[in-house]
């Protein structure tokens, strides 16, 4: 039997979804750093986007399930912090998503997360740049609460870090 | 790394862990009872993220250890008497009141992110990734909490009287914080961890001036502190009780 390839545990990673955004999956997000394959075992690295986000763990059973599911002899995850994660890793297509979904994404930092970065969205609805922070704390730990001048509308905000 | 150093790099991760676990706590006692509901949720996060950085600081505990990374925190957290935790004073007194729980999450925050900065280069790599993503969510943290210092001490009559009283209780506890922790030559030495004193004027330089702009008087008490983080106030027993009694009444349940 052939074991599955590192594209093909790939794939089946973008399947796996955040739980607390299920319209992004964890390869989109940047959590999947790494995928080691050594016959029929397959090692996964994720790093967390709040060290305290509750999703995690389901994400790691998820991607428990997803591999055993799919023949994959021992399935390992493991979680580093090095490098530690980065909102710019979000990708252009996971952008889009989170602002389909009504989440503005995070504004892009370039590696230095500043605090005047901490006021910045676009409203994922008008797409305007005047907004206004509400609270950088919402539902949860990786969304803020912002309102729209323009629209009028209040939205979250997948917050940089 | 030899044994005693190790031992004491252990103490010292559980001394990190332990403070983040305990404030974490006493933070969520906040949630249903914050004066409006947006401080409400900002605790609730406040809480849970502190409560996360400790789950990080214990994962390299168990890594040293070689433990299995849930059940060995789940010890941690769970099966340790206040004899065994080594968080310091100041994260387990009661939540006081607004002022008082606001003060010290500050005092705290100011604290953790001159620590995390000087941590975020030490020689143990695991250690410096862990600090480095610490230090990103604290950014949240501190920028939450100096605001709220300043509207506090600047606002009435009434908040900053609070203000006031608060700084002067919490003052003395944090010189705790700073103390030598047993073995800390090594550990600087070995360039693990930064020297205390050093973090401590870094972080006066943060803290003071504040105190200064909203005219909150720093307490010239004789420096009774530091005690060691062996010794723990009454409030903790109190505090490990509720959070251990159900796991403790049923280690094997899975829910």
């Amino acid at each position: 039997m052939a074991f599955l390839t590192s594209e093909q545990v790939w794939k089946l990673l973008e399947d796996v979804k955040d739980p607390e955004i299920p319209v992004v999956s964890v390869v989109e997000m940047g959590i999947v750093r790494k995928v080691e394959i050594e016959e029929n075992d397959v090692k996964v690295i994720l790093t967390p986007t709040f060290s305290g986000c509750p999703a995690l763990h389901v994400m790691k059973e998820d991607i428990e399930t997803k591999l055993e599911k799919a023949g994959v002899g021992r399935v390992e995850v493991i979680f580093s912090n090095s490098p530690p994660w980065n909102s710019d890793w979000i990708s252009d297509e996971a952008r889009r998503k989170l602002r389909e979904f009504g989440l503005a994404p995070p504004p892009r930092h370039g590696g230095v997360l500043d605090v005047s970065m901490l006021d910045v969205a676009a409203c994922p609805y008008c797409g305007s740049e005047d907004t206004t922070l509400k609270n950088s704390f919402g539902p949860t730990l990786c969304r803020a609460i912002f309102y729209c001048n323009a629209c009028q509308q209040p939205f979250e905000q997948f917050k940089p870090l | 790394m030899n044994e005693q150093l190790r031992h004491a790099l252990i103490q010292h991760l559980l001394a990190y862990g332990d403070d983040e676990l305990i404030l974490g706590h006493r933070d969520s006692e906040w949630c249903g009872h914050a004066p409006i509901i947006e401080e409400d949720i900002a605790f609730a996060n406040l809480a849970l993220d502190e409560i996360g950085h400790a789950a990080q600081w214990y994962a390299i505990v168990s890594e040293l250890e070689g433990k299995d990374l849930i059940a060995y925190t789940e010890k941690l957290v769970f099966f340790r008497s206040k004899e065994e935790y080594r968080c310091a004073q100041i994260v387990e007194l009661p939540t006081g009141d607004w002022a008082f729980s606001m003060l010290r999450q500050f005092l705290f925050d100011a604290y953790e992110s001159v620590l995390l900065d000087a941590l975020s280069k030490s020689a143990l790599e695991p250690v410096a990734a862990t600090a480095e993503k610490i230090l990103k969510e604290e950014i949240y943290h501190l920028r939450h909490t100096d605001a709220w210092v300043r509207r506090l001490g600047l606002g009435t009559d009434e908040s900053h009287r609070r203000m006031q009283r608060a700084l002067e209780t919490l003052w003395p506890y944090t010189h705790q914080l700073f103390a030598p922790v047993p073995h800390e030559d090594l550990l600087v030495q070995a360039g693990y961890i930064p020297d205390l004193a050093s973090i401590r004027s870094k972080w006066e330089e943060k803290v003071l001036p504040i105190f200064e702009k909203c005219e909150l008087r720093v307490p010239d008490e004789a420096k009774s502190y530091p005690v060691s983080r062996r010794e723990h106030t009454p409030h903790l027993e109190v505090l490990l009780s509720e959070m251990q009694v159900l796991t403790r009444m049923d280690p094997d349940a899975e829910w």
